[in-house]
């Protein structure tokens, strides 16, 4: 595995991962995953589709449990959760502003603050089965943002709008953490556009592949193997012809 | 004041209508509506275990449909396809308590008093465990109301703030069991799962505007249906169990048509 520098300063991590082993039944998701995250950087997680990005996310917030390996969070951690997709079944009743008192209530004023935050001050007494894609992920993110979180973790938060419309969601994350100065972990396959957001990035498939500053990694051979180089068309997503690990990720395309 | 048996039955029927209310709006939202009938149909099992026993039924009926609902949450746990699991163990049980009832010696038990209910039989001490219950029901519902909220929305929302998703499903489905066991006597175990649903499912017709309102509508709206069900019963002679559920029924039928005419505009 090439050694790459990372961005990330020398700092007690906020939270950290360290060998998870992850297996759903015959499968194995990830394999001696680790990262850690410090204060204020903007992390990406990127990979292909099934690479385990979203049961990451899932292990650090404590929905699943590692087959082996360590969460370590620093003590009195906040994480602010957005999922990747919030299905509100249709016989609730839910209003912005009702949503956002889950799972603790807030003072109104505090509540406008986050949707201002957001981008989202108008929905506060809409029904949430009313909103848009778009204003749905942002309430999401007031949400998230309301329990002063030092961690914002955010799982594929652009599913389901257009390019504009992720662009300016990125730039709102981007605005969240110089106002309120959290870390921001991210899933993504929007590579371009979280690339240039990002202060360092994780490849990953299964296991890390690679990791470091936007420009190390996209420069990087395992982040060639896995996304092609920008022009290599679809399948380019799914080759990976020389990669470095002999591991239960089978290619239907692999030598 | 009790002594009336029509006020003991209307009491009877209005606590556990109103527990029914409240909690069948969890019914709904985690659509657990099969996971209902497999608990309540074991409750004929339940029957048939207190009356071999000399238990009291309310006893077996619980213990039964305790054992039934940890059952199918272990299924669930595990990721199967639950749909026709449940299918099985529900027309199991069912069947296993109808013929194990025949089976008790010495007695012809009357059956659809255990099916159908028979609540104009309750005495004071039943009605003192029904509302023991449904209080019961109610108390948990209300100390756990944002927790079981979260996880109902979404169960990776609820592990992110530190809430357990699978403990709160534990809890719905202990109170699952408690509702069954004080509303056999009520509505029988054929159509408690009626009186879970059709008041939440009627609330939802889009006059609440938060869970905290379709809740309440929803245990208005089952008292409402015990109340009037047990009225019509008395007056036309028919059985009470199913006449509540018809009254709570038609006021489903009412909201849906009135929500249609109120989205056209009328």
């Amino acid at each position: 595995m090439p050694v790459l520098p990372t961005s990330g300063a020398v700092m007690t991590a906020l939270l950290s991962a360290t060998g998870i082993t992850l297996r759903h039944g015959q499968n194995t998701v990830l394999e001696n995953v680790s990262l850690a995250i410090t204060a204020g950087e903007i992390v990406t997680i990127v990979g292909p589709n099934g690479s385990g990005k979203s049961s990451l996310l899932r292990v650090l917030i404590g929905a699943l449990t590692p087959q082996a390996g360590t969460v370590t969070r620093k003590a009195g951690l906040q994480i602010g959760y957005v999922p990747q997709k919030l299905h509100i079944d249709p016989t609730m009743p839910m209003t912005v502003r009702r949503f956002l008192d889950l799972p603790k209530q807030v003072e109104t004023s505090v509540a406008m603050q986050a949707l201002q935050t957001a981008g989202v001050p108008e929905t506060t007494n809409r029904q949430m089965s009313q909103l848009s894609g778009g204003q749905f992920q942002r309430v999401l993110l007031a949400r998230a943002l309301l329990g002063k979180p030092d961690v914002l973790m955010l799982d594929e938060a652009t599913q389901g709008l257009d390019q504009p419309g992720s662009a300016r969601f990125y730039r709102q994350i981007e605005d969240v953490r110089r106002d309120l100065g959290c870390a921001i972990l991210m899933v993504s396959h929007e590579l371009h556009v979280v690339m240039s957001a990002s202060d360092r990035v994780i490849c990953l498939n299964g296991h890390v592949c690679c990791e470091g500053t936007p420009d190390v990694v996209s420069a990087a051979p395992a982040y060639r193997e896995l996304f092609g180089s920008g022009t290599g068309g679809a399948l380019a997503l799914y080759r990976h012809e020389h990669d470095h690990h002999h591991h239960h990720h089978d290619h239907e395309d692999a030598p | 004041m009790l002594d009336d048996f029509l006020i003991r039955a209307g009491l009877a029927a209005l606590g556990v209508a109103m527990a029914a209310g409240v909690l069948g709006c969890f019914v709904v939202w985690r659509r657990m509506a099969h996971f209902g009938d497999a608990t309540a149909h074991a409750a004929v099992l339940g029957v048939a275990m207190a009356l071999m026993f000399g238990w009291s039924i309310f006893a077996g009926v619980g213990l039964v449909a305790l054992t039934m609902a940890v059952l199918i949450y272990g299924l669930t746990g595990r990721g199967q396809a639950v749909d026709t699991i449940l299918g099985v163990l529900s027309h199991g049980a069912l069947a296993t308590g109808l013929v194990a009832v025949t089976l008790i010696p010495g007695q012809r038990v009357d059956l659809d008093a255990y099916l159908f209910g028979d609540v104009l039989t309750v005495t004071r001490m039943d009605v003192a465990i029904i509302w023991g219950g449904a209080a019961l029901v109610m108390g948990v519902l209300w100390s756990h109301w944002t927790a079981l909220l979260t996880a109902t929305l979404n169960p990776d929302l609820a592990s992110a703030s530190g809430i357990n998703p699978r403990r709160e499903h534990l809890i719905l489905t202990l109170l699952l069991a408690a509702v069954v066991a004080v509303a056999i006597k009520v509505v029988g175990a054929l159509l408690i799962t009626a009186l879970l649903i059709i008041p939440a499912a009627a609330a939802a017709r889009g006059f609440a505007r938060t869970p905290e309102q379709m809740a309440g509508l929803a245990a208005v709206l089952g008292a409402i249906s015990a109340v009037a069900g047990l009225k019509v019963a008395v007056m036309l002679d028919t059985p009470v169990g199913p006449t509540i559920v018809c009254v709570a029924a038609a006021l489903f039928a009412i909201g849906t048509v009135v929500t249609k005419l109120r989205s056209v505009g009328v």
